[in-house]
């Protein structure tokens, strides 16, 4: 049993107990990420439709876009094994909104603000949240590995590129979630954040996850794709499904993510600190 | 009856006034719509090429006709997600002890979202003529194509309204969105349905929207082709919807607005 007590998942009760004094960070981010990952679960109307809606799109998909396969020069028999990776990059997708979300209940009940009264430090909510969003995100990507092996598809990275694969879905997810709680911290508003996620999503169909770029016929979307980073974490997610161990694609994915990542992480600090000293 | 229509137009005045006066629930409306044409139109184009893909126009026009019949389609969605607040903030509770005719409540939502549907059908129309849609109907055909794509706006209104009649909590909202978002890509979205095969071949004939789709991407092109077999649809789908809604609304009146 932890030494940290933390009531309730629900968002709007947060007492702390004051035993809490001296635990170290991971111990108080260990709290509350449990509590964190507690408040996303008892609502299944949050994390459901992430789950169901990318299993939906890509059962439809993978049979609407079969005949995509017959053009020439596309890389892979099966367009299920094409477009898998959209549920991953799905996943991440709604962390950005489950970590910012559920930071934006704190700030509007004013439970980052009693954090601060206590030992606790307000980094640990911060990176809870965004552990909390990262592991759902992990778990669904799990079980969409799951289902993609049900449903046949071959990993050509073999074993090992399923554990790069999740490694690297977890990534993003993480680098999404920490522009979420970014943007949490920066508006403390739900709206705002709710008006970002469209962006997002625009970002994941304005890139290389319905066609390889250069089966795009449209010059000026194709120019899209180039600049879009979200294409580059898709290619390199896919290739790991499609096409083995590629390391241009999948260096350009990891050094995207490294850079997406750095600019969640540095933003969030900044607007923690700025938030913090106006509390 | 006078008073039906009377109360039917305020309702559906005080949501268009909402819907342009916060942004957060004027841009989504825009946005997704937006997004799944540019995603789809610019990156699809190949399937065009494909054999057996026969349609005069290219493939942007054959990707709007979906656009816009997802705008229309999901503006009802967005409808039933504000019958839901209107109830969880006791405004709906007002409105039924105010309003005599309940159905008017039903008819002002179907109201403005019809109107609002014409608008951003304006605005993706104005998106896909900036990439290359080709218009080859006559002025009525094309006119046809829209009442067609409109006419699913009152669809799903009837739809969402409904599930939240009956539920009053958007939290429910994924019980009214997923069968909608089921319900179109199950139609012929990305290729004729004579290209698509197995389940989905069988699921797209079984679904009345494959039929509203088909028939406005025939009077994009200047065919009439399969227009009644989609009008019988759009008449059944809407007999079925409205018994639902206006059951939904029975609902919310026996529980008191609540």
């Amino acid at each position: 049993m932890s030494d940290v007590a933390i009531a309730p998942a629900s968002p709007s009760a947060g007492v702390i107990n004051p035993h809490a004094t001296g635990t170290s960070l991971a111990n108080q981010v260990g709290v509350l990420a449990r509590r964190s990952i507690r408040g996303v679960l008892s609502t299944p109307a949050g994390w459901m439709p992430g789950i169901v809606m990318p299993l939906m799109l890509i059962t439809i998909n993978s049979s609407a876009m079969q005949s995509s396969t017959r053009i020439p020069g596309f890389p892979a028999d099966r367009f299920l094994d094409f477009i898998l990776v959209l549920t991953f990059m799905q996943a991440a997708l709604f962390a950005t909104s489950g970590a910012g979300l559920g930071l934006v209940r704190d700030i509007e009940s004013g439970f980052l603000d009693r954090l601060a009264l206590t030992p606790m430090r307000s980094g640990a909510l911060v990176i809870a949240q965004i552990a909390g969003a990262v592991t759902v995100a992990l778990l669904s990507s799990v079980l969409y590995v799951a289902i993609g092996l049900v449903f046949g598809v071959d990993f050509h990275a073999g074993a090992l590129g399923i554990v790069v694969l999740l490694a690297i879905s977890t990534w993003t997810a993480f680098s999404f979630a920490s522009i979420g709680a970014w943007l949490a911290l920066r508006s403390g508003e739900s709206e705002a954040l709710q008006g970002v996620f469209p962006l997002l999503f625009a970002s994941l169909f304005l890139s290389t996850v319905n066609m390889p770029r250069e089966l795009i016929q449209s010059d000026w979307f194709r120019a899209i794709t180039r600049v879009n980073p979200v294409s580059y974490m898709v290619d390199g997610m896919r290739s790991l499904i499609i096409t083995g161990w590629d390391a241009r694609v999948l260096g350009e994915c990891l050094a995207i993510l490294g850079i997406v990542s750095t600019i969640g992480v540095a933003g969030c600090a900044r607007a923690l600190r700025r938030r913090m000293a106006k509390a | 009856m006078s008073g039906t229509i009377v109360a039917a137009r305020a309702i559906a005045w005080r949501h268009l006034y909402k819907w342009i006066r916060v942004p957060a629930n004027f841009m989504p409306t825009f946005i997704f719509p937006l997004i799944f044409f540019t995603g789809f139109a610019g990156a699809l184009g190949g399937l065009g090429d494909l054999p057996g893909f026969d349609y005069p126009a290219n493939y942007t026009s054959w990707i709007f006709v979906f656009s816009l019949m997802q705008t229309c389609l999901f503006g009802g969605l967005a409808t039933g997600f504000t019958i839901a607040a209107d109830f969880q903030n006791g405004f709906a509770r007002r409105l039924m002890l105010v309003v005599p005719d309940r159905r008017s409540i039903l008819l002002g939502y179907v109201m403005s979202t019809f109107v609002r549907a014409a608008i951003m059908s304006c605005v993706v129309t104005a998106v896909a003529l900036v990439v290359g849609l080709e218009m080859l109907g006559s002025v009525g055909e094309i006119v046809g194509m829209y009442l067609l794509a409109w006419s699913l706006s009152i669809v799903g209104t009837l739809w969402a309204a409904g599930v939240m009649f009956r539920a009053r909590n958007p939290q429910l909202g994924p019980a009214m969105q997923i069968p909608m978002f089921v319900a179109i890509f199950l139609a012929p979205v990305y290729v004729p349905i004579e290209l698509l095969h197995g389940w989905l071949h069988a699921a797209a004939r079984a679904n009345p929207i494959t039929y509203v789709m088909t028939a406005a991407r025939n009077l994009l092109v200047g065919d009439v082709d399969g227009l009644l077999v989609a009008l019988a649809a759009i008449a059944t789908l809407f007999v079925v919807l409205a018994a639902w809604a206006l059951t939904g609304v029975r609902s919310a009146e026996r529980a008191g607005g609540v």
